[in-house]
């Protein structure tokens, strides 16, 4: 057994993480910041955070993760890190010359109380940011929160361009957060069926699912350009998808320069799905064209087909509040039954959301909310379960419990496709179905005996 | 497929000035020290470089210390409960990552390299102090799996606010009696890179851990493999080797490690050291400590494992034991050499490039060498200049103040333990008969001239090397990977071997020559345009009427 000290008897633990359902706040900030077209994320702290997170997301997507850090030394530690800072803004730009260095804190430079805005603009000040060049920041203490958020402060951060001309671009603002590539380039393109002229941000479609061609490019084609950042206060309105990574900026964009919001679910599933299509035909004006019918009407198709193997299956779930949200209702749309849905990420409102979702669900539901893997192991333990959902840590639970495991969110460490193949929309429904329903055929398959092993399923 | 453009013949200055071309005026100044270009003296070295600040926003390959503590030195020993103490990132990226493998398959072996344990601090223990929190961290991990030990690792906060970690640890150890608990200092932004952190994981074994089991482990010829950390099961192909000459390991530090072997380590007879920067003051407080003198090995390369085994026996001078070795070497090298040849002749006289920790940008020179292939550069990532120019140059080593912030400890002779293996006149014949010890002679003699040797290497600089050298091959980590790949050249990862290994002894040295054909011969890289890239014009084309 690979967690053979994890017993199904579950105490009560006040200080001990075991097996964390999340990680810290600079490596979101990190990946959002690598959806602006031009940017180079840069870590302020020691060395070792901007590795790790560098090292986590290269391992996850497969893609160069181009970012940079002020390498911390102890002096640096009691005296404060603004030289550090000022050396690393000058260095970057006359090295790498990206459009933008998008500069989030750590653990480290937070406990010193290194002050963001006012050593940027000393930078400033001092002719160490270019002309015609920017840098974005976000405080990001990795003692609070988590990884969710720490990307949505760096979303609110891009911010700080906004510019409003005054007059409306008649644009949508779309805040993803924190999905695949293909997720982004999936809203894009269902946007653009809809007719809806969008700008997406952070948007790492075409940075972190570049081809292979002899080229190498640190800033690649992809991402949200500062000038569509600039824009985004003269946009009629913005959809946020998913509170905890989203919500702030699109609020921000509304207290701020009266930009109407709406916060949805992110759209995996059915529902989900048919919520973000439905607002953004209301709030462009628009109708919905026929494909936009057609996909919805296979997926409610796949549905159908495949109910026989879906229903009253239990689920164990674990990830990101966001997500984790959307695909509980879209296993609930399906008939199939989340038993224990669990985050690492704080937040009582998940809690009560998931209870809304599964009530009326014919077994008892766990739902926790800064919680670690080890429990979820435990409570696998004690209520066994027909599939588990979840990264790639999960594959420990699964195989010493012997239950089929989807991976689904971050970081997926052992398998190729999340990059490409997009889980939101009508398709990115099918596309998990399919995952689903190939989990758990290819264990009744392996399970079944051999009187009652049969070809057509 | 594309035929690929042979190299012409660079020059090394003109590449280093290249490199240095685009820096601030500073930054110059310090890369130029640490790129050097390998004159090959005959009798001397050229000075590098090393172990000094990375500089702010230049891509580093380096991690911090704590990652070199935790993460590289206790992360693959599996009986011990590895806390770590600060906020939840570090323990995160630390679980799991470094494919240390481990066997513990015994019949209630413990194993908790599975498992990543932290106290995930809060803003309020970072405000009120979060000793509290770690007692009942240790507490509730003490409650719930009764180990022989509990590590402590501090992350960056605790040292800015205070934590005393090492007095939580004593006061929670007496309170056990049956549990050793013990902790490290290794915040992140100690020392210049993960070698700080090496250090300081190996001092606080010395000080806690060694030494706690006198009994005396049965079996002939007994030794510790120092240095070495089981990537890809590295560890199981040198202990299968060992165990195939009868030659007993007491203790690996530290891949596939339990406790109980770094608590009766002095009790061993030799030290093999293998990773000479991550542990060389290990051998060196052994010797001091209980007299057991040390030897530089390698692993890495079968003609190195073959050296290496015959050091071992010179140094036992027992007739049996070398018949033993040679009796394996016989067995094993015709397999080994099938393989080479065969691989040989699709990679001779390919090129390769080696950036990579502070040992195995030296030892897999080895490898590529037995397959015909050149290192055209090569460098560290965390190695101190001795691991470039040799021991000899430790006395004339500066210490700055980020070293002395590295704890030494000075070591006595053990009052009842300490006991010389072998007396002067032995190590004067053994000399005599060509075993050498206490000697590592750096990468850079190895090294052709005109090759260069790059410490600290960076993207911007990776990126500039590869364009103009078109090496076929290039060997660095996870982070740079990618960024090599995409200009169309293989990159192989040697910290973690990407999915491969063992790439040690016999059967690891035939594992890579096997997967460095597969990358360099792959057809992958002839498809990095589509034909109407290849062939844009149209005039030539047949026309659809």
């Amino acid at each position: 057994m690979l967690l053979r000290h994890t017993s199904a008897e579950i105490t009560e633990r006040k200080a001990l993480t075991i097996n964390p359902a999340k990680t810290c706040q600079p490596i979101g900030a990190m990946y959002a910041a690598l959806g602006v077209h031009g940017c180079l994320p840069h870590s302020h702290g020691s060395q070792g955070c901007c590795a790790y997170h560098r090292s986590a997301l290269t391992r996850h997507y497969k893609e160069p993760i181009s970012a940079a850090t002020s390498s911390f030394t102890e002096g640096a530690s009691v005296f404060g890190g603004q030289a550090n800072l000022l050396a690393a803004i000058e260095n970057i730009f006359a090295v790498y010359e990206p459009e933008v260095i998008a500069v989030h804190t750590t653990c480290l430079s937070e406990t010193i109380g290194d002050d963001l805005p006012q050593i940027t603009e000393k930078a400033r000040r001092s002719g160490k940011i270019p002309e015609g060049r920017h840098v974005l920041y976000a405080s990001t203490p990795s003692y609070v929160g988590s990884h969710v958020t720490g990307f949505s402060n760096m979303v609110k951060g891009m911010l700080a361009v906004a510019e409003p001309t005054g007059t409306k671009n008649g644009r949508v603002n779309i805040i993803p957060g924190w999905v695949e590539p293909a997720d982004m380039e999936e809203i894009k393109r269902l946007a653009a069926l809809v007719g809806v002229d969008i700008t997406l941000f952070p948007d790492t479609s075409g940075v972190l699912n570049g081809p292979l061609s002899g080229e190498f490019h640190m800033f690649p084609e992809g991402g949200v350009t500062i000038k569509q950042l600039k824009s985004t206060p003269d946009s009629i309105g913005t959809l946020a998808l998913g509170e905890w990574c989203s919500a702030d900026a699109a609020r921000h964009l509304d207290s701020l320069f009266k930009v109407p919001c709406r916060v949805l679910e992110m759209p995996y599933g059915l529902k989900a799905t048919d919520r973000f299509i439905d607002a953004l035909r209301k709030i462009a004006g628009v109708p919905v064209p026929e494909e936009v019918n057609l996909e919805r009407g296979q997926l409610v198709d796949l549905i159908s087909d495949m109910h026989q193997y879906f229903y009253h299956k239990k689920v164990a779930l674990v990830g990101d509040p966001d997500p984790l949200i959307a695909l509980v209702e879209f296993l609930a749309t399906v008939d199939m039954c989340p038993v224990h849905v669990l985050t690492g990420t704080p937040g009582k409102r998940f809690e009560k959301k998931i209870k809304q979702l599964t009530a009326g669900m014919p077994f008892n539901v766990n739902v926790r909310s800064s919680a670690d893997m080890f429990l979820l192991h435990q409570w696998i333990k004690n209520e066994p379960v027909d599939l588990i959902i979840g990264n790639s840590y999960c594959k420990y639970i699964a195989r010493d419990e012997d239950i089929p495991l989807v991976r689904f969110g971050f970081p997926i460490l052992d398998r190729v496709g999340h990059q490409y193949f997009p889980t939101v929309g009508y398709k990115g429904g099918i596309r998990l179905l399919e995952k689903v329903l190939g989990a758990l055929l290819d264990r009744k398959d392996r399970d079944d005996s051999e009187q009652s092993f049969e070809l057509v399923l | 497929m594309t035929t690929k453009r042979k190299p012409v013949p660079l020059n090394p200055a003109e590449i280093k000035a290249e490199m240095l071309k685009r820096y601030p005026p500073k930054v110059a100044r310090r890369r130029d020290k640490q790129i050097m270009i390998n004159e090959a003296l005959a009798n001397d070295t050229p000075e590098i470089t090393a172990n000094v600040r990375t500089i702010p926003g230049i891509i580093s390959m380096r991690g911090c210390t704590y990652a070199g503590c935790k993460g590289v030195i206790l992360g693959p020993t599996r009986d011990i409960v590895n806390i770590t103490h600060g906020p939840i990132g570090c323990g995160f990226y630390s679980w799991l990552t470094r494919r240390n493998q481990t066997d513990a398959s015994g019949a209630g072996d413990a194993n908790y390299m599975t498992y990543c344990f932290s106290t995930d601090m809060q803003d309020k223990d970072i405000i009120f102090g979060g000793e509290k929190k770690l007692e009942q961290a240790i507490q509730e991990a003490y409650d719930l799996f009764h180990p022989k030990a509990i590590a402590v690792f501090a992350t960056c906060p605790v040292g800015l606010i205070g934590d005393d970690i090492h007095a939580v640890a004593k006061r929670m150890k007496e309170k056990f009696g049956d549990c050793n608990v013990f902790a490290f200092s290794c915040e992140g932004y100690k020392g210049v890179s993960q070698s700080a952190g090496h250090h300081i994981a190996n001092n606080q074994i010395f000080r806690h851990v060694v030494g706690e089991k006198d009994e005396k482990r049965p079996g002939g010829f007994q030794i510790n493999l120092l240095g070495e950390y089981n990537i890809g099961g590295d560890g199981f192909e040198i202990d299968r080797i060992l165990k195939r000459c009868g030659i007993t390991n007491i203790a690996t530090f530290s891949g596939n490690s339990t406790y109980d072997q770094f608590a009766s380590a002095h009790t061993a007879d030799l030290n093999c050291v293998m990773c000479h920067r991550s542990i060389n003051y290990v051998a060196d407080m052994l010797e001091t400590r209980y007299g057991i003198p040390w030897v530089k090995v390698n692993f890495i390369g079968a003609g190195a494992t073959a050296k290496s085994l015959r050091k071992i026996a010179a140094y036992f001078e027992n007739p049996e034991l070398s018949g033993q070795v040679e009796a394996l070497i016989a067995e094993e090298m015709p397999a080994v050499e099938a393989a080479r040849k065969d691989v040989h002749a699709r990679t001779g006289g390919k090129t390769a490039m080696l950036f990579v920790g502070g040992s195995r940008a030296h030892h897999y020179q080895e490898l590529f060498k037995e397959i015909g292939m050149k290192t055209l550069s090569a460098g560290y990532e965390f190695a101190h200049r001795d691991d470039y120019e040799g021991r000899r140059v430790i006395p004339h080593l500066k210490v700055d103040a980020d070293s002395r912030n590295i704890e030494e400890l000075v070591v006595e002779p053990d009052p009842e333990r300490f006991q010389p293996r072998i007396d002067g006149d032995r190590q004067k014949s053994l000399e005599a008969k060509g075993l050498t010890f206490k000697d590592y002679e750096g990468m850079v003699p190895d090294m052709a001239a005109g090759t260069l040797v790059i410490d600290d290497l960076n993207q911007y600089e990776a990126e500039k090397l590869v364009r103009a050298f078109k090496p076929d091959i290039f060997c660095a980590g996870i982070k740079e990977k990618f960024s090599i790949q995409k200009l169309g050249v293989p990159m192989k990862q040697l910290h973690s071997y990407d999915s491969g290994g063992p790439y040690a002894g016999f059967r690891g040295a035939i594992n890579f020559y096997r997967e460095i054909d597969r990358m360099v011969n792959s057809k992958v890289w002839g498809y990095m345009k589509a034909p109407w890239q290849e062939n844009p014009e149209l005039s030539a084309t047949y026309v659809w009427e």
